[in-house]
């Protein structure tokens, strides 16, 4: 059984550039083929400062953390038993290319099913962009198999 | 700027996006791309040895893929909220296909929300993935 009390816990919080390297990297890697996730100048046209980052990239601006999935040393979890339960993402603005992006993690919930054979942590993780503005939020559950 | 002519309502259903069939290759990229390095989508000793049958792929990569499908109905900045639960593992040389509808018209702080039912499915018609996205309409 994982241990209950870091419910509440709050990890430490880190901070990214968002590279357009890395944004079309990603979007070469999905089969994108906009050209807005490319060129910025096809961004601009279209209204965006920049490159956006596509819809579920800020899980990606999370995992450049120096630590990777800091939750599994954290509750002592075995990478090969973690599935991705469910994920949700809240926009109140848009993520581009050239912004600097803190996340800030902290564990919501955490409950069993099936008599204990799987484990639900419910994490939450915000991004902040460099103006102090709120941008993205976004909640998930890791399933762990017993 | 994408100009969106047709009127958005219920039942309107967004244009389905066909993948082609997940690779050992496309699972490598998405790890690099996406920095989720976790072995058991790159690693077949590793897969092995946590009782699979081998790598299967990020639930992220659909989630990327469903993504996809959303901004080239509308434009990302349209987008205000985007989720869905991982229903079933996507495995390799599966098809994917993305799809949705618009199931109500909501109000929300001035405007007008087109909540849309979305999902992921295997050629055999298991889905992988199936959630919700709220997308501004009809400005």
């Amino acid at each position: 059984m994982l241990d209950r009390s870091f419910i509440g816990h709050t990890f430490e919080p880190h901070t990214v550039e968002v590279e357009k390297g890395k944004l079309r990297f990603f979007a070469k890697a999905i089969g994108e083929t906009d050209p807005i996730y490319f060129e910025e100048s096809a961004a601009r046209d279209a209204g965006y400062r920049n490159i956006p980052a596509p819809p579920s990239y800020p899980f990606s601006i999370d995992l450049e953390a120096p630590e990777f999935l800091p939750f599994l040393q954290l509750l002592d979890m075995d990478i090969g038993r973690i599935l991705h339960g469910d994920q949700t993402f809240e926009y109140f603005g848009q993520i581009c290319a050239g912004d600097t992006i803190t996340c800030q993690a902290s564990i919501k919930d955490m409950f069993d099913k099936k008599g204990g054979a799987l484990e639900f942590v419910v994490m939450e993780v915000t991004f902040t962009n460099q103006d102090g503005e709120l941008v993205v939020r976004s909640t998930q559950s890791i399933v762990y198999r017993n | 700027m994408s100009e969106i002519n047709t009127e958005v309502k219920v039942g309107t259903e967004i244009p389905a996006l066909e993948l082609p069939p997940i690779t050992r290759t496309t699972l490598a990229l998405f790890a690099g791309a996406s920095g989720d390095h976790n072995p058991i989508h790159i690693d077949i000793d590793f897969a092995k040895q946590a009782g699979m049958d081998d790598v299967f792929a990020h639930g992220m990569l659909s989630m990327a893929y469903l993504g996809r499908m959303l901004t080239r109905w509308q434009p990302q900045s349209k987008l205000r909220k985007f989720s869905n639960r991982f229903a079933a593992i996507t495995n390799l040389q599966d098809a994917i296909t993305c799809s949705g509808k618009v199931v109500e018209l909501l109000e929300q702080e001035g405007e007008t929300l087109a909540r849309c039912e979305i999902q992921a499915v295997k050629a055999t018609g298991e889905i992988t993935l199936v959630g919700e996205a709220l997308v501004a309409v009809n400005a």
